[in-house]
């Protein structure tokens, strides 16, 4: 046996104190705010480990800076490079010599933190869409969803599948929609031009969606992540 | 392959014997029996290699049957052991102690199939289901299409039937 284990076995052992109920009930209390999360899927050990705040719409700024931002974004879109379905295999073509989006001032990023848009590749399984729910939630703003192939927009051959989700916006925000099954990369690039024309124009405000409908959007996913073990807001 | 066929069924009770290829047979033996003869396969024959082990269900005579498939790479042929389970309480001796890797096989079909392996280690950890609520997906009796309708949101699909709608497009008139 080893420490760690002699450790817990201690933990479990201890016996709980009397009230801790009413600890529990008043230390909710104050969660309960409309500002907070309350997480309540985790153990209340795991509950302070992870933030509590809930996503917050972003105003534009004065104009002629919005703008100037708004072209800034459209200019250096880097991708998530978190292949999602069988669309995922379009990226390889897209960043090699052939169509080479770099000259579009994009290129895949190997984690959230630094990516701004996120190719949601073609069918979605449940245990994808959990790894997707965080890694979109893990994403820095300002954040852009594109959605390639049918089985994303509308379950496409997957319709009857029992473990497939048959449309991506009803859980994250979509700003853009390929179709096609599977669409060329010069569909792929096509979408993400228009892509750009939404940011320029101010109009992919995916994000701030979001933010707005967080309760809605949440629900939703708990609603087919049966076995949720993850804080409710991940950042 | 006949003549191994002969053989073993001087020990063990064997039917329904096919020969699908020179070197590929099938045969079924009693529930029972099959760890004996595995270990009997394996430690004298040389069927040293599980090539996989998988269920099929029918429905229809109420029975699940697994396939066991060995391979023997000193003559190069395969051997399929089939064991019938009576499918209201599928409960199979697990093999792991033979080949390691079979805990896999009786990993996933504990999920899809719901066939139960007392004692293989991990089998009741979900393997591509997470937190999947429902009955074992691949039984025959589970309408894949009815609990998806009911369980997930469809988006609304225009459909139309080809012959009238060009009809509609290039004769408007008629």
């Amino acid at each position: 046996m080893t420490d760690i284990d002699k450790i817990h076995d201690s933990l479990e052992a201890k016996p709980e104190p009397a009230d801790t109920e009413t600890n529990n009930n008043t230390e909710r209390e104050w969660r309960k705010d409309e500002k907070t999360l309350t997480n309540s899927e985790l153990s209340l050990e795991e509950q302070d480990w992870f933030c509590d705040a809930r996503p917050q719409p972003v105003k534009p700024a004065w104009g002629p800076i919005e703008k100037f931002y708004n072209w800034a974004r459209s200019h250096s879109l880097w991708i998530l490079a978190f292949g999602t379905g069988c669309g995922a295999i379009e990226l390889r073509p897209l960043v090699t010599a052939r169509y080479d989006i770099s000259r579009l001032g994009m290129q895949p990023r190997p984690t959230p933190r630094q990516a701004s848009v996120f190719m949601i590749g073609g069918y979605v399984s449940i245990k994808t869409l959990k790894r997707i729910v965080r890694s979109y939630e893990q994403m820095q703003g300002p954040k852009f969803v594109v959605a390639v192939c049918s089985c994303a927009i509308n379950g496409g051959m997957y319709w009857d599948s029992y473990n497939t989700i048959k449309r991506i916006d009803h859980y994250i925000p979509v700003d853009v929609y390929v179709t096609g099954c599977m669409p060329r990369p010069e569909a792929v690039i096509a979408g993400f031009t228009k892509l750009k024309e939404l940011i320029m124009a101010g109009k992919a405000e995916g994000q701030n969606l979001y933010a707005e409908k967080f309760d809605w959007y949440k629900a939703n996913q708990k609603q087919v992540i049966k076995d949720w073990n993850m804080p409710d807001y991940n950042w | 392959m006949k003549q191994l066929d002969t053989e073993l069924s001087k020990q063990f009770t064997l039917s329904d014997y096919v020969e699908q290829r020179p070197e590929l047979a099938f045969v079924t033996v009693e529930k029972q029996q099959l760890v004996p003869l595995l270990t009997y396969l394996r430690d004298t024959k040389k069927y040293t290699h599980l090539v996989t082990l998988t269920a099929v269900d029918w429905l229809e005579v109420n029975q699940f049957q697994l396939t066991y498939l060995l391979h023997n790479y000193e003559t190069h042929t395969d051997i399929g052991i089939r064991v019938k389970l009576d499918r209201d309480n599928p409960v199979m001796e697990t093999i792991h102690h033979l080949w390691e890797q079979a805990r896999v096989y009786q990993r996933e079909l504990h999920e899809m199939f719901g066939i139960d392996f007392p004692g293989s280690p991990g089998v009741e950890e979900p393997m591509i289901l997470e937190g999947w609520q429902g009955p074992p997906v691949m039984r025959r009796d589970f309408d894949t299409a009815k609990y998806s309708l009911e369980t997930y949101d469809h988006r609304k699909r225009d459909t139309r039937e080809p012959e009238i709608y060009m009809k509609e497009k290039l004769y408007p008139e008629d």
